[in-house]
């Protein structure tokens, strides 16, 4: 099946046949140490962290070693684990983190859920208590490596200390290869403090693991001729073009330039297809643009590009574009015919698969279909006509979708490169909808766990990796509240990340549901009791600033942007704000509801 | 069949899809035998919501660290597609191999089967086991151990008989499976 093995096999063993020419002495050193080493030899500048009895010995070493590798002390283990996520989405690199055992441990668990999810490469490193006390029940031990084997891409428990290094190094290659994801190194604090031999990474891997990248030329070709031919093709791109690298991008621009088909994307590919391009359609799926879900919908050949299909994309999947050949190319073959049966699946880098394919556009000559893609367009056009995200604008209140657009305005206009984080909810889907991204790796939101309380720690992950970059959380009150604590650490390593709250005081999808769909019964989603963020803000030693009329908003917008300190921003916006475009579930693309439609949609139905 | 009644569904994931023809198939799984190995194959079946009819393991390359994970599996052709994708992904897995479709397998069970009885059913479990080629491997004035090898099947079928002569104890290793001589090619998906 796998031609991963035999192919690794030979390269470790040429690697091996190679050390063994020039034989460097091993190095003896401590458990401890070997982390640190092994940290700094995969790359590792920043690491997240929070200390606690278990991990003791690696913080001292961290102490006697603070020149080479950089401690950020968070909170709270969770904003650990979404700072590493934040950092590894923001430079393409493997984030770090550091956690007790036990609780530390358990509280990073959401963080790993999450970067599975998402794909995020990150590795944690866990304390754990000493092996002899394993199964003991002894103070904060967890079974770590239990706990989080479903919610991570592998995880071990090193018991020899003379496998510690190569199983940090092997963490790091699972966590960057193929797939990325979460990788979990559990180490008992007894081990940390043994005397072994540090083994260097390239004589580290153990299970050979090599996932395949390339993609099968005769289904490039097959997916080839269908393109061209195809009368009303669509391209639907997704996380894994950002994961592949800028390049990746590059191409994906490419090949739409070349063909001239129109793009949407998944809430975790914004970006990789510039917003300001003529070719893209906006976001798809549950809060999509209505030109990207009925261009889904209708078309004849679609081409998704490392996305998987996920049900808040397809909607009713019985329904979901009825009438397409479907290609797929995805770096996991488990993602192939998970959830909606394809024509052409590649299991592939999405990379190298685009290379491959304009390769093999170019070679053959093909040509689009002009005078189809002509109609198409003009069909797309069309919807776009609808203007979907069309909203009634006020002078009293501030509407979220206004606060959004001058918040973009004002990104544009800075000349700092500009990182967005959001929260989950409603705010997230407008600020997904509103604010234009036209490089990869400048947005990083919570799609496939979506986790509220992600987005102020990965800003902080974001600020840490660059230090002159303008980034930005755009939050809910009650998702901001979660990780709220994350403000001592931006205040204690200088990062000026602002934190624009949108605050209608309500869990602003819960609402949305429960009015659209649970007979406007809101239970539960009012919060009666908000801090006053402005003070909260300066409690922390942050700046707390607020809006709550539409004439405010660009002057605070204006003094945010200015700010050299973490920052939170009240807006204070319209209450009743529903988030549209939005397919309601169980039903298909071409069923969506629009705001101006909001009025007649049946709420007695259920 | 009679077409659903549209409604708009309250969950916010949708209606859940008819379901398909169930298959069984048996996979080989061939993977590195370390701590965590087994747990993180049954997690992904307990997590996922697949069914497993059967299941054994054992290491059986003691140089390699390589162990070897029979498992028997139901569910519809699109679920055992993703059953073995998702197999195939883990770390520590090296080869998974559906048995079922890549040509003829061989596949047995071993089972010991405890019977009590006294006269004339007595006599007709041994008659029976001899049939069978069960081995008697204990005996007692009132009660036999018998070690019977064969398929699935044929264990089912033995263990009925012997119910009503007296069965008082069975257990079963689950099914050890291998290809047949020379496999078909398997396809890749993707290829």
């Amino acid at each position: 099946m796998k031609k991963r093995k035999t192919l690794n096999m030979s390269t470790t063993e040429a690697k091996r046949a190679a050390s063994k020419t020039t034989p460097a002495p091993a190095k003896k050193m401590t458990g401890a140490e070997m982390v640190i080493e092994a940290l700094i030899e995969q790359g590792v500048e920043v690491i997240f962290g929070y200390p606690g009895g278990a991990v003791l010995p690696i913080y001292d070493e961290l102490f006697k070693n603070k020149d080479r590798i950089k401690h950020v002390l968070v909170r709270h283990e969770q904003g650990a684990s979404h700072a590493a996520e934040g950092y590894a989405r923001s430079t393409g690199k493997v984030g770090c983190f550091l956690v007790t055992s036990g609780p530390g441990a358990t509280n990073a668990v959401t963080g790993l859920t999450d970067a599975l999810m998402d794909s995020i490469p990150v590795v944690c490193i866990t304390g754990q208590v000493p092996t002899h006390l394993i199964g003991t029940d002894a103070f904060q031990e967890a079974d770590t490596t239990g706990i989080t084997r479903p919610c991570t891409k592998h995880n071990v428990l090193v018991k020899d200390v003379n496998e510690l290094a190569g199983a940090i190094h092997e963490g790091f290659h699972v966590a960057r290869s193929g797939r990325p994801g979460p990788v979990v190194i559990d180490i008992p604090k007894d081990i940390q403090f043994a005397d072994g031999n540090y083994k260097a990474a390239k004589d580290s891997m153990k299970h050979a693991y090599k996932p395949r990248t390339m993609p099968d030329m005769d289904g490039i070709e097959a997916a080839i001729e269908l393109m061209a031919s195809a009368k009303k093709p669509v391209f639907y791109t997704g996380g894994g073009i950002i994961n592949a690298g800028p390049q990746a991008s590059k191409l994906l621009r490419e090949l739409v330039r070349e063909t001239g088909f129109p793009v949407t994307s998944t809430l975790m590919g914004l970006g990789a297809y510039p917003a300001s391009g003529k070719e893209w359609l906006g976001m798809l799926g549950m809060h999509g643009t209505f030109e990207a879900n009925w261009a889904m919908h209708d078309c004849d050949v679609m081409i998704c590009i490392g996305a998987r299909f996920d049900d808040r994309v397809t909607g009713r999947v019985d329904a979901f574009s009825p009438n397409s050949v479907k290609i797929h190319i995805d770096i996991d073959p488990s993602s192939i015919n998970k959830n909606v049966p394809v024509d052409i699946g590649l299991i592939a880098d999405a990379g190298e698969a685009m290379k491959a394919m304009l390769q093999i556009w170019r070679a053959k000559g093909c040509k689009s279909d002009s005078a189809a893609l002509k109609k198409w367009w003009k069909q797309i056009d069309q919807w776009r006509g609808q203007n979907c995200l069309a909203y009634k604008n006020s002078d009293k209140i501030i509407k979220p979708q206004y606060a959004l657009q001058r918040l973009a305005h004002f990104i544009s206009k800075d000349p700092r490169d500009a990182y967005v984080s959001t929260e989950v909810g409603q705010h997230q889907m407008w600020a997904a909808q509103f604010l234009p991204f036209d490089q990869p790796n400048r947005w990083m939101t919570s799609g496939g766990l979506g986790t509220m309380g992600y987005g102020l720690p990965a800003a902080i992950g974001a600020q840490m990796a660059h230090k002159d970059a303008l980034v930005i959380d755009v939050a809910g009150e009650a998702s901001i509240l979660m990780n709220i604590q994350e403000m001592s650490t931006a205040v204690q390593y200088r990062l000026p990340v602002k934190v624009f709250i949108m605050n209608n005081q309500w869990m602003g999808m819960v609402r949305q549901w429960q009015e659209l769909l649970h007979g406007e019964r809101y239970s539960e989603s009012y919060t009666d009791s908000l801090p006053d963020f402005v003070k909260l803000a300066e409690a922390y030693g942050g700046i707390g600033l607020r809006a709550e009329t539409p004439q405010e908003l660009d002057d605070v917008i204006k003094e945010m942007m200015k700010t050299d300190k973490v920052t939170l921003v009240d807006v204070r916006i319209d209450q009743r704000e529903n988030c549209f475009p939005m397919i309601p579930s169980g039903k298909a693309h071409n069923e969506m509801i629009l705001s101006a439609d909001a009025d007649k949609f049946d709420k007695k139905l259920v | 069949m009679a077409k659903p009644k549209e409604k708009v569904s309250k969950s916010v994931y949708g209606a859940t899809p008819v379901t398909q023809q169930v298959e069984s198939h048996t996979i080989s799984i061939l993977v590195i035998n370390e701590p965590g190995v087994l747990a993180r194959v049954i997690g992904l079946f307990a997590g996922r919501g697949y069914n497993i009819e059967s299941l054994t393991v054992a290491e059986t390359d003691h140089d390699k660290h390589l162990s070897r994970i029979t498992i028997v599996v139901t569910g519809t052709p699109r679920v055992i597609e993703q059953i073995k994708t998702q197999l195939d992904r883990m770390v520590p897995v090296q080869k998974v191999r559906d048995l079922t479709t890549t040509g003829p397998f061989v596949d047995r069970e071993l089972a010991l089967v405890q019977v009590k009885s006294e006269g004339d059913q007595r006599i007709e479990a041994l008659r029976i086991a001899d049939i069978f080629r069960a081995r008697v491997v204990d005996s007692t004035l009132d009660s036999f151990i018998f070690e019977v090898t064969g398929t699935a099947g044929k264990i089912d079928a033995f263990v009925n008989l012997m119910r009503p002569l007296g069965l008082a104890d069975v257990s079963r290793t689950g099914v050890a499976a291998l290809s047949r001589g020379k496999m078909k090619k398997e396809i890749k998906k993707g290829e």
